[in-house]
């Protein structure tokens, strides 16, 4: 049987086993009624203690969307979502907001534990030297379905004056910097799951590095949806002052449950002069079965605005989850000399869908941008980019330099590009190019015949395929996405 | 070692080999010589298990275990290594993780223990020395941007440092120079020794002044017309193929 014939098979064998995650976690939770009106939103912020501006916030923008329609340009297909029917708070019951390690609940220690994420602090605090090859410490914030239930290394920050903490805590602890900041990317009404996240957010991180800081260590959330029939509604918002740097990173899964769940997040990234901000997503979030039941609905609304001259954004990400992603990490480069990356792997299997891209809006002078996108598909899947480059009028000297490639495993799977290039400026430059490959029967019968099983085969080429952005990535974190590609890709190949 | 007996394959309903009787005893050197669409090809592909041919009649066994119903990885973990006519290009795959992956997956199906990428390194850097290559080898994307020479060396690396007891050459001498050539073979004849067989498939006898078989067949519209000695080698260099398959015939 030929190697793709065969590989089909497999793709149709693999089923959840290969996601590792997919476990539950068995705690006693504080859940909001299901359904979504001006009442459940009073109720999230009564439990998250906030300030009555926040409040009129939140249900300024439900009234938005109450008004607005949900979005049918891309190329997603899914039942309608009844809004209704989904939890919009969910928190381990007693011991809300943020606190220190030690009374966090044992059982959501274990999780952490079992899914990999370190929180702990304690070698590190006590002045015990890392011992060579491990990993460098990473200050994390984990959330668990609508709190976060522990950030680390928040004090070793605080010295360098940067805050990192859960942003409902932000509103508390900070309010001028997120009634400032907060929507002035992303306007409540910018689109139908803004809207939506503006109204009913739980939580998210927060990050503020001040002018002229290196933000001493890498900064991480890491998002997990656990109950049942719940919406996760992530917020998160960072702000770089002039001359300031962060490498930030997010990683999410969820168990393996029967129906669809809906994960609508916003994020936002301010940059001010000369600032750099590496925002780093290794995006795992249950993808449904080998049958296409369950998985996260992923709806995402990411920007940066480069409001600084010289600034820097750079959005990496590795998107092998979610049933469907639905997501455009942009830049709005307005300082002059500002620049924008996008380096972008997605992989669809079985049924998941991905419509993923990017937007580039050049507004100043001689202001940069480069997208890289790798997509691979396999099985019955289907994999989009959809990008946006936008030259305005005044944006002079602006260039562009787009590459898309597709890898396709299998012939049921489709790849798509749908570039949309717009400029308003003649002195422009704006290149685009894409590629479509297959995984060759001979590239698989090289490897094969040198030892390695058909699937090392598949997760060595797809590796080499994505090394441009894989390199974007953190060490550790490339290490992780590496393995994370093979196997997602597991059992697609026979 | 190599055991072939009245072995017919072909593909998409196309006989291409009729009937191989074929032994490498263990040790020996063979060489298979042929005109262009003999069937050398396709015995290597089938011997080292290639999707899309069909094996209608006949066995091939390896140190008595069944070769025909083990997977392409399998074939490699018992010792089998096919040195490709057209060597493939994995574009961003590194040529050090390539080997040290294949290397290990051998050595895991092997029950041996794996080698972290120091050992591995400091081994594939004495093969690369005592073959001649040059130090870049390791760190370019496998047979990306290689010339035909340097992707035919490649494979000799590999070979070097995956250590078989069979190695398949299938034509590995096309399109190399003569230095080039001598490099290749070096690479084998170091190999040579009693845990190392080798089947040399070749169209021109130039190779087998480098690499002196123990015996020549030669194979003529899918079935071994005549063996013998090295010297048949030179038969063939001075008769051309025509004259032998006639004889034969």
């Amino acid at each position: 049987m030929p190697a793709v014939a065969e590989t089909l098979d497999v793709v149709q064998s693999a089923t959840d086993a290969g996601y590792k995650w997919g476990f539950s976690t068995d705690i006693e939770m504080d859940l909001a009624p299901k359904g979504l009106n001006e009442d459940i939103i009073r109720l999230i912020s009564e439990r998250k203690e906030e300030p009555a501006w926040m409040l009129a916030w939140r249900l300024k923008a439900y009234a938005k969307w109450l008004q607005m329609e949900e979005p049918d340009w891309s190329s997603v297909k899914h039942p309608p979502i009844d809004y209704q029917a989904l939890h919009y708070y969910a928190a381990p019951k007693k011991k809300a907001g943020p606190k220190s390690l030690d009374e966090v609940d044992p059982e959501l220690l274990r999780m952490y534990e079992k899914l990999g994420i370190p929180l702990k602090e304690r070698a590190i605090l006590a002045g015990v030297e890392i011992p060579e090859g491990e990993r460098p410490p990473v200050a994390i914030d984990a959330v668990f379905d609508s709190v976060s239930v522990a950030t680390t290394f928040r004090d070793t920050l605080a010295k360098s004056g940067v805050i990192f903490c859960p942003i409902s805590e932000a509103v508390r602890e900070h309010p001028e910097l997120v009634k400032q900041y907060l929507g002035s990317v992303i306007p409540a009404g910018d689109n139908y799951f803004a809207a939506l996240n503006s109204a009913v957010f739980t939580d998210g991180s927060f990050v503020f590095i001040p002018k002229g800081v290196r933000c001493p260590m890498e900064l991480s959330t890491y998002f997990r949806i656990n109950a049942q029939n719940t919406g996760q509604f992530e917020r998160t918002l960072i702000i770089a002052e002039a001359g300031a740097y962060v490498s930030y990173l997010e990683g999410c899964t969820a168990p393996q449950r029967d129906e669809n769940q809906l994960h609508a997040a916003v994020v936002e990234l301010v940059l001010m002069d000369d600032a750099t901000i590496k925002y780093s997503t290794v995006q795992n979030w249950y993808p449904g079965d080998a049958e296409g039941r369950g998985g996260i609905y992923n709806f995402v609304t990411k920007r940066a605005a480069c409001r600084g001259a010289r600034s820097k954004v750079s959005w990496t990400q590795v998107e092998t989850g979610s049933a469907i992603t639905w997501k455009y990490p942009s830049c709005i480069l307005l300082g002059d000399e500002s620049v924008g990356e996008f380096n972008s792997v997605a992989v669809t299997t079985n049924y998941q869908q991905a419509d993923t891209g990017t937007k580039m809006i050049h507004i100043g002078r001689n202001t940069r941008s480069t997208i890289v996108s790798k997509g691979i598909s396999a099985g019955r899947s289907n994999n989009t980019y959809r990008g946006q480059v936008k030259v305005m009028p005044k944006a002079h000297g602006a260039r562009n330099h787009t590459q898309c490639d597709s890898l396709l495993i299998g012939d049921q799977c489709g790849a798509h590009t749908v570039p949309y290039i717009e400029s308003r400026n003649p002195t422009a430059k704006l290149e685009h190019e894409a590629t479509t490959s297959k995984i060759a029967d001979d590239q698989l019968f090289y490897c094969r015949q040198r030892g390695l099983s058909a699937e090392d085969a598949v997760g060595l080429i797809v590796n080499g395929f994505c090394k441009e952005v894989l390199k974007e990535l953190p060490m550790e974190f490339a290490v992780e996405a590496q393995k994370l590609l093979a196997v997602s890709l597991e059992g697609s190949v026979g | 070692m190599l055991e072939i007996k009245g072995l017919c394959a072909g593909i998409e309903e196309k006989e291409i080999l009729r009937g191989i009787d074929l032994v490498v005893p263990q040790g020996e050197v063979h060489a298979i010589m042929g005109p262009n669409g003999s069937g050398k090809s396709t015995l290597s592909y089938v011997l080292a298990g290639r999707e899309g041919y069909e094996v209608t009649a006949g066995t091939a066994t390896f140190e008595g275990h069944d070769l025909l119903d083990m997977e392409p990885e399998q074939r490699a973990a018992a010792g089998l290594f096919l040195a490709f006519q057209y060597p493939v290009e994995l574009p961003g795959v590194g040529n050090a993780n390539f080997l040290r992956t294949a290397l290990n997956s051998i050595r895991r199906a092997r029950g041996e223990p794996e080698l972290d990428a120091v050992a591995f390194l400091k081994m594939a850097r004495l093969e690369i020395k005592r073959l001649a290559m040059a130090d870049d080898m390791l760190k370019r994307n496998v047979n990306v941007g290689f010339s035909g020479g340097e992707k035919k060396r490649n494979e000799v690396l590999q070979m070097a440092i995956l250590r078989p007891k069979l190695a398949i050459l299938d034509e590995t001498d096309s399109g190399l120079d003569i230095d080039a050539l001598k490099i290749v073979a070096d690479g084998v004849n170091a190999s040579r020794g009693p845990d190392f067989s080798a089947l040399v498939i070749t169209h021109y006898q130039r190779l087998l002044d480098y690499i002196v078989p123990d015996r020549v067949h030669v194979l003529s519209a899918g079935r071994i017309i005549r063996s013998g000695g090295p010297e048949l080698a030179h038969e063939l260099e001075a008769h051309g193929y025509a004259g032998v398959v006639n004889e034969a015939a």
